[in-house]
């Protein structure tokens, strides 16, 4: 309760000393003297009781009841998630809010991670850091997805923000381990740092020991996207002076020798551990090959497993001792066979969340349907990621997750061959989905028993999954898919089409019905301009579009940019600058507080 | 790079045309815009094997992002080295270039190697790598751009002794 606190000094001076929490003003505002004496009050009231709230739902919500309550909620909040880094400038963030703490940022589009836009696009963090240098000096925490962040910047942010706790960068480019390095040693409050699946250039820079010398505050560290070697010796000693650690994700240049290490040393805290690459360095066997699995043994804490980037397979069965405390596990690196992969997923009957390369085969899968009852979350990547490769798992592999995993809310599933059949079984077993991903690598690939198109499987999930926020469909689709999804996708607010439908209409379905889309991506389909127009009416309600590959004309985009001022479209070109082709490559366009942006490249025309 | 491969293939007469067969429309511009969309997509394509030469690749498709492609490929090589009683193994791409394989090499076989020149091969230690490439043919390592060596090799085998000497002083 806030009236405990008395030693907190005031928020507004945030000069002197850093407040532990924005709301301690009740002491020393009601000491000075106010002539406006029912307004402190009432926001002294207010900023007590609106502490209290932490969704950013609810926050907006309350903020839209009157001004003061626009103005106490936006002193009272103290994370920001902006989705789109071109939403609005640095400077409106500042302004509207004055004691974050924690920034969420999300920069590129998705499509980009698959190539489909030039680099250099844009999305630098470098303005947000320099500006909320200068006003949020109590900044803790800062996740990035999808931005570009330069080993300048990771300086500036760590000798900006000295009670700096958390950084995350998730899919994120631009910085090296050099900039790792000024973070690791500068921020000597960190509790967590979090590269995943970033690209981290190698600085050849010995960032681990740039840690300080005595007792670390880390809670999570995860470096299992770094690829560069790291002194081991200088981990050891930093696991070993960081009691406070849970989360170790190693990346692959640590052998399965280190691992066993490091685990003696510090595994019963782990509840989350990268293994890194689980093979074993040239070492020859003085006596032996060495006891893994009693290093496992003593994880008796670990909950979340992932990593196995080089896998030996004959080494796998260490790992068993922690299987029956799993609730999430990540084999996607690692190529691993049904007949060793059964033996390990036999044990794991609390798994949550299981991630996986198609090498386990539909005898796999069955073999995690028969087991893990528990699962909410699967999804099963390619070994082979190319259009005509082989395939290992099919509408089988499927079926049988759906008749098994009752409770399953999210999948992703990279296959070669499915089913209607499975798709609608999947609809019926699996109420709880909320995250509905298929990619068909094939384009255009019916149903491979029938013949038919796909429409009838995914419309049974749009109809008979209720709860679906996020969709992603391939394979043979007509526009009838996409009536259904207009019909009955009430809740869905991301779209993933690609090689689908025949005509506009499958987009003005979509554009026409779905009343919480927030996110469309969608390439290589044949929507134009009809369609672009008939969703007018909600592009201010939607955090962007994008269409690539697409039947757009550049007129009908300038069109949609003068109607709509505060919406920035962006056509991205390509390589060349052909003045004579018909169709826009790329359009993206999102919604703006600010206007467009000044920092876009040559390749991006703002219409 | 990709866009001399694409040319030498005659993709003529697999490309994708809205004309009736037999009309040969803007003959220059078709092959331009052609080999200049097959150029982006080829390019995107740069951590992937070489594919068949026939299908196009489509750009960013399946939609799997790029790290995780290259972590699963993985191309073991065998490697003999005269002498020994048995052969290894080593993945080619753990290495990025030509001494850090050598390097690795080194250390597997307890052995040194010469310094490598253009002109002169590997010279003075009567220890010589070569590799058999995609035609067949043994090759002297360390000729070609690490990137075309890492592609085309298929096994390994370092040449000691006698065999070496005399390569090694004809060279």
């Amino acid at each position: 309760m806030p009236e405990d606190d008395e030693d907190q000094s005031p928020p507004s001076d945030l000069r002197s000393q850093p407040p532990c929490s924005p709301n301690k003003s009740r002491n020393c505002i009601s000491s000075s003297s106010s002539q406006t004496f029912p307004d402190h009050v009432l926001e002294n009231v207010l900023e007590n009781v609106l502490q209290f709230l932490d969704s950013r739902c609810d926050r907006n919500a309350a903020s839209l009841v009157c001004k003061l309550w626009w103005k106490v909620e936006g002193l009272t909040r103290s994370e920001v998630f902006i989705g789109n880094c071109y939403a609005l400038s640095p400077a409106r963030l500042t302004q509207r809010f004055k004691r974050v703490r924690s920034l969420l940022l999300k920069g590129k589009p998705r499509f980009a991670d698959f190539n489909l836009m030039p680099p250099d696009w844009g999305a630098n963090i470098a303005p947000w850091v320099s500006t909320m240098a200068k006003a949020y000096p109590w900044l803790e925490k800062v996740d990035l997805k999808r931005m570009f962040v330069t080993d300048d910047d990771l300086a500036l942010l760590a000798e900006s923000f000295p009670g700096f706790k958390e950084l995350i960068l998730v899919c994120c480019e631009g910085f090296g381990t050099s900039g790792i390095a000024v973070v690791a040693n500068k921020c000597r409050k960190l509790k967590v740092l979090d590269l995943i699946e970033s690209e981290v250039t190698d600085d050849e820079v010995d960032w681990v020991s740039c840690f300080p010398e005595d007792v670390t505050c880390l809670e999570s560290l995860a470096f299992d996207c770094v690829e560069a070697p790291i002194n081991f010796k200088a981990l050891e000693g930093l696991v070993g002076r960081s009691p406070s650690l849970r989360k170790l994700r190693l990346n692959r240049f640590v052998s399965l020798e280190e691992l066993r290490r490091l685990l003696l040393l510090g595994a019963p805290q782990l509840t989350s551990l990268g293994t890194g690459s689980f093979s074993r360095g040239d070492q020859s066997d003085e006596q032996g090959p060495p006891d893994y699995a009693a290093a496992f043994r003593a994880c008796k804490s670990v909950v979340c497993l992932s990593g196995f980037r080089e896998l030996m397979p004959e080494y796998l069965p260490a790992i068993l001792p922690v299987c029956a405390n799993l609730t999430s596990l990540n084999f996607s690196y690692a190529n691993i066979s049904p007949d060793m992969f059964k033996p390990i997923i036999h044990s794991c009957h609390k798994l949550q969340i299981f991630w996986a390369l198609d090498s386990i085969c539909d005898e796999g899968l069955q073999a995690v349907a028969a087991t893990c009852k528990e699962l909410r979350e699967l999804r099963i990547f390619p070994f082979d990621p190319r259009e005509d490769s082989e395939g290992p798992v099919s509408e089988l592999g499927l079926q049988a997750i759906s008749e098994g995993c009752r409770k399953l809310e999210s999948l992703l599933y990279f296959c070669q061959r499915m089913t209607n059949a499975a798709l609608i079984a999947m609809s019926h077993n699996c109420p709880e989905l909320t995250v509905f991903r298929l990619c068909i690598m094939g384009r255009h690939r019916p149903d491979h028993v029938t013949g038919k198109a796909m429409d009838e499987g995914f419309g049974a999930i749009v109809k008979n999954c209720k709860k679906l926020t996020r969709l992603a469909v391939s394979g043979l689709l007509t526009d009838q898919a996409f009536r259904y999804m207009g019909e009955y996708g009430k809740l869905i607010r991301t779209l993933s089409v690609a090689f689908a439908g025949d005509s506009d209409m499958a987009l003005r379905h979509v554009l026409e019905g779905c009343p919480r889309l927030q996110k469309l991506e969608i390439r290589d389909s044949p929507f134009g301009d009809v369609a672009l127009r008939s969703g007018m009416h909600r592009y201010y309600n939607m955090r962007f579009v994008w269409m690539s590959a697409c039947s757009l004309s550049m007129g009908c985009c300038k069109d949609v940019a003068r109607a709509m001022p505060n919406l920035v479209v962006e056509v991205i070109g390509s390589d060349d600058d052909d003045e004579n082709r018909e169709f826009v490559e790329t359009l993206y366009m999102y919604r703006s507080l600010d206007g467009p942006r000044k920092d876009a490249p040559q390749f991006v025309t703002i219409l | 790079m990709a866009y001399e491969k694409v040319n030498e293939l005659n993709l003529k007469d697999t490309e994708l045309r809205l004309g009736l067969p037999g009309t040969e429309q803007a003959k220059e511009e078709q092959e331009v815009s052609c080999v200049r969309s097959s150029k982006r997509q080829l390019q995107s394509d740069n951590e992937e094997e070489s594919t068949p030469p026939t299908k196009t690749q489509i750009v960013g498709w399946p939609p799997v992002r790029s790290y995780r492609k290259n972590n699963n490929s993985v191309s073991y090589v065998k490697v003999s080295m005269d002498g020994a009683p048995y052969l290894r193994k080593i993945d080619l791409k753990t290495y990025k270039n030509y001494p850090e394989l050598l390097k690795a090499l080194e250390n597997m076989f307890k052995f040194t190697i010469g310094e490598y020149s253009e002109r002169e091969g590997y010279k003075g230690s009567g220890v010589l790598p070569t590799y058999e490439d995609k035609d067949g043919d043994w090759m002297l390592v360390g000729d070609v751009p690490w990137d075309m060596f890492s592609s085309s090799c298929k096994r390994l085998r370092i040449m000691k002794g006698s065999d070496a000497l005399v390569l090694d002083s004809a060279l």
